[in-house]
This record gives C-alpha cells, sequence and structure tokens, in this order.
C-alpha cells in the first residue's frame, strides 16, 4: 500500500508541491475541506499568501480540523507561506495560524520582492551537496522553542526547522529539481502494513 | 553559523518568476488609496494593483492616465502586508525606475494606462523588480516575455465590466499553445515567424505544452462566476480592475471573488458566494466601442 500525501490547495503554488511528490512516485491529492483532509496520511502546505491562506481556512472550517491532525502526528511539511501558518505567531502582525510549531515567525523578513534571492544552503541531517534554495518575500524564525530544531540558518536565523512532525523551510524547494526535502516527508509517513 | 555557501543572488528569473507562481490561485485588485488597499487585503486578495484611477473611470474621464502619485504608492505599500504591483506607461521606463525605488514588488506594464511609446515596450530584463504584462494572444505573450515578462496575464478589455474578451484571450492562448505542441522540430521555425515570437521560447513551449511563466486572467471580470469562468478555462488566477470597487459593496464582493476562485470547481460554493451581492458594476457592450477606445488595440 502506498502513502497519500495530501497537499493544502486553497491557494499558491500547490501543483508544484504535488509534481514534487509524484516524482517521488507518491499518491498525492488536493485539500480544500476538512472531508479531504481526513484521506490523507500527510500533508505540504504550500507557498503562496499566507494571509489568503489563512482567510480561507477560517471561513471554509479548516483550523481546527488541521490542528487536530497536525498536533495529532500527521507528517506535516510548511514552505514559506506554510512555515507562516503552521506557526504560534508573526511579529507585528495579526494572522490566522495554526501554532502547531512552537515558533515565532518574521513576514518578509529579508525585505522585499527585490530582495528576493537564491542561495546555496547545507542543511544538518541532509548529506550531498548544499540545498540550492530560493527565498521569496520570505520569512524567517525569529523564536524558536525548545522542542524545534534549527536545521539551517541565513544571518543567524533559522530558516529550515523540524519540531517532532513537522517540517518547515522559509524557501521554496517545490520550484527547483531537487527532491531530498520532499523526499524527508515522504520517510516520516508510515506506511500501513495491508495484512 | 550561517548555512550560505555561496553568496546569494537578486532579481534572478526564477525569483521573479517564483513571485508569480505563490500568487497562483489568487486574486489581484486594482485599488487607488490605503482605504480599498485595506479592504483588498482584508478580503483575502493575494496582492493588490496600485494605480491612479480604475480602468472604468479611465474610460468614462478620458485625458492622459499615468502612473499613480508616488506618495500614494508609498502609503499603500505601507499599509498592506501582501505584495504591492503598481501600473506604468507602456514603454514609460522611467516611471518603472521611480516605482522600483518605492519598493513595488511586481510592475504592470499596462495597456490600461495611455501608452508613452507607440513602438517599444520596456527592456524588462534590466530591472530586479519583475514585470507582468497583458498579451491577446500566444505571439504577444511569448514577444513580452523575450523583453523579460516575468508573468503574462489576458488583456480582456479593462474597465467593461465585460469578461467575453478575457475569453477570447484565454482561448486563444490555450489554442495556439496546442497547435504548437503537435508540430515537429522541422515546423517550429515557421511557426516562430507566423506568431512574431522568439524561435528558442517558440521551441521551449511546444516542448512543455505551457507558457513559461505565470498567467493570469484579467480586463472585464466583474463576478464570482467570471472568475471561476477563468479559472476553468486555465488561467492561474485572475485579476479583478473595476469589478470591484466600482460595484455596490466591494468588501461583500471582493470576498466572494477570492472564494470562487479557489473552489472554482464547486457550483454550489460559487452559487452560494454569489447571492445577494449587491449592484455589480455596469458593464459596456464591447460592440459599441470605437478602436480607439479599445485598450488591448494599445502595444502588441
Amino acid at each position: 500500500m502506498t502513502v497519500r500525501i495530501g497537499v493544502l490547495a486553497l491557494q499558491g503554488d500547490f501543483r508544484e508541491h504535488i509534481s514534487m511528490l509524484q516524482s517521488l512516485g507518491v499518491t498525492t491529492a488536493e485539500v480544500r475541506t476538512a472531508e479531504e483532509l481526513e484521506g490523507v496520511d500527510a500533508l505540504v502546505i504550500p507557498g503562496g499568501e499566507s494571509t489568503t491562506i489563512g482567510k480561507l481556512a477560517d471561513r471554509y472550517g479548516l483550523i481546527e480540523p488541521l490542528r487536530k491532525r497536525i498536533a495529532g502526528g500527521m507528517p506535516t511539511l510548511g514552505t514559506c507561506a506554510g512555515m507562516i501558518f503552521l506557526a504560534s505567531a508573526t511579529v507585528n502582525h495579526d494572522q490566522h495560524q495554526l501554532g502547531v510549531l512552537d515558533a515565532v515567525v518574521q513576514r518578509n523578513a529579508f525585505g522585499r520582492q527585490v530582495d528576493s534571492f537564491e542561495a546555496d544552503l547545507n542543511v544538518d541531517g541532509v548529506p550531498g551537496d548544499p540545498i540550492h534554495a530560493v527565498f521569496i518575500r520570505a520569512p524567517w524564525i525569529e523564536k524558536v522553542g525548545a522542542d524545534v530544531e534549527v536545521l539551517a540558518t541565513v544571518d543567524g536565523h533559522p530558516v529550515f526547522v523540524r519540531q517532532d512532525n513537522i517540517l518547515a523551510t522559509s524557501f521554496h524547494p517545490e520550484l527547483t529539481d531537487d527532491t531530498r526535502v520532499h523526499a524527508m516527508i515522504v520517510d516520516m509517513t508510515p506506511i500501513e502494513e495491508q495484512i | 553559523m550561517d548555512s550560505t555557501s555561496t553568496p546569494i543572488e537578486t532579481g534572478t528569473d526564477l525569483v521573479k518568476r517564483g513571485l508569480a507562481e505563490m500568487l497562483k490561485g489568487g486574486v489581484i485588485m486594482d485599488v487607488t488609496d490605503v482605504e480599498q488597499a485595506r479592504i483588498a487585503e482584508e478580503a483575502g486578495a493575494v496582492a493588490v494593483m496600485s494605480l491612479e484611477r480604475v480602468p472604468a473611470d479611465i474610460r468614462a474621464e478620458g485625458g492622459v492616465a499615468r502612473m499613480a502619485d508616488p506618495e500614494r504608492v508609498s502609503a499603500i505599500v505601507d499599509a498592506v502586508s501582501i505584495p504591492v504591483m503598481a501600473k506604468v506607461r507602456l514603454g514609460h521606463f522611467v516611471e518603472a525606475q521611480v516605482l522600483e525605488t518605492l519598493g513595488v514588488d511586481y510592475i504592470d506594464e499596462s495597456e490600461v494606462l495611455t501608452p508613452a511609446d507607440d513602438q517599444f515596450h520596456i527592456d524588462k530584463w534590466k530591472f530586479t523588480v519583475p514585470f507582468v504584462c497583458g498579451a491577446k494572444n500566444l505571439g504577444e505573450a511569448l514577444r513580452r516575455i523575450g523583453e523579460g515578462a516575468a508573468m503574462i496575464r489576458t488583456k480582456g478589455e479593462p474597465g467593461t465590466g465585460n469578461v467575453v474578451e478575457a475569453v477570447r484571450h484565454m482561448r486563444q492562448m490555450t489554442s495556439q499553445i496546442k497547435w504548437l505542441s503537435t508540430l515537429d522540430d522541422q515546423e517550429l521555425m515557421d511557426a516562430a515567424k507566423v506568431l512574431g515570437a522568439p524561435y528558442a521560447l517558440v521551441k521551449e513551449v511546444a516542448g512543455s505544452g505551457r507558457l513559461p511563466v505565470v498567467n493570469f486572467a484579467a480586463g472585464g471580470i466583474a463576478t464570482p462566476a467570471d472568475a471561476a469562468l477563468m479559472m476553468q478555462l486555465g488561467c492561474d488566477g485572475v485579476f479583478v480592475g473595476s469589478g470591484i470597487f466600482k460595484s455596490g459593496d466591494p468588501a461583500v464582493r471582493a470576498k466572494a471573488i477570492v472564494e470562487a476562485t479557489t473552489y472554482f470547481k464547486d457550483a454550489e460554493k460559487i452559487a452560494k458566494v454569489s447571492r445577494g451581492l449587491g449592484e455589480a458594476m455596469v458593464g459596456i457592450n464591447i460592440d459599441t466601442l470605437p478602436d480607439s477606445e479599445m485598450m488591448q488595440l494599445r502595444g502588441d
């Protein structure tokens, strides 16, 4: 039996995540409702506009079901807006957040679009070449809780973290051909044994 | 300790096109001041487009339409947390230089404003800030991408509240992309000649079956159903210009259009959000417009 990984498809670059996961041989599903969330073993929250994703999740009753599944151990990867949505708070800004990742994020931390950038990152626990990372109006993490493991930093700020079943990146692995970050979430998803 | 192993690079194709990727499935709303920008953000817009007057007013009032006052653009940049786009006149590279200094996140080289150059578009490769441009067909889209545009939108017919031209331009682009992907390599140079488009881009589209950049719909979208129609026709997201702030209840309509864009395949949800929205903007029949008033004919 193969795992089924959902991608939150309210807004953003969910198609890029889906093709990345499919290239790893995973069954995927677009998630826009609480019912669709029930049918997946793991979840990716894509890049996009975090305020828009938060508002739509709130209006369509997804906040509580998402909190419950993720706090209950569902492997979850959030990239950029996904990281913001997973976090507990945002510096100087009030918006809908899940609060399942014990971290305070700073939005647009590197500046506006003219400051968006690409860089090679050495990531703890990812052997081989550095990961080529694309940062677009990206957040960084201002403060992490004790259970959060920092896997990479830029300018001294965490940009890739792990907390139990949650992975979060400030950058967009889905915009490159490097599947290693997605492979991490696939590896974290247990395959249910068929008896 | 820092994890970067190489110097960082800004203004690359990937970061320019990448921001448009993040806007997909969303609604970008025309706003003229801070109050409208806040309403748009609250409704769930993925970005706002700052301009002097919305297209319907430019049509009604006439005169030369230019880049918005920098003071107004800066106030909008400071007021909202979502990306801010702003319009410049076709070919007016100094307006673009000015907007880049204001921290605008995307520049729309737009036929809605009065053209500043009737022959040449801006050389968009020279800028760090990305550009979006309008197109009626595939050739025009590829010419703009060849000049450095990182995002395309259909032109439609702005300020009319009439979706027919946006539909026509979207269908035209889709069918031309399908046609290209049926050609063999030997036929591609002739196709480039027919389209008036750079050969390398023609070859790329023939191979991938899609535009190399994100393509939004624009020009005449006025209702949630219009937005969902464009999404079902295959666009990546929508721009709404006059459709929101020339309607009876902008906040409610803006929210409904956002929701219809996400749930564009769910007719029951579209029906629900379309109820009791108040007056839509008054529309214009395109047949009654003389060529001189057709904004889509500016630039090619």
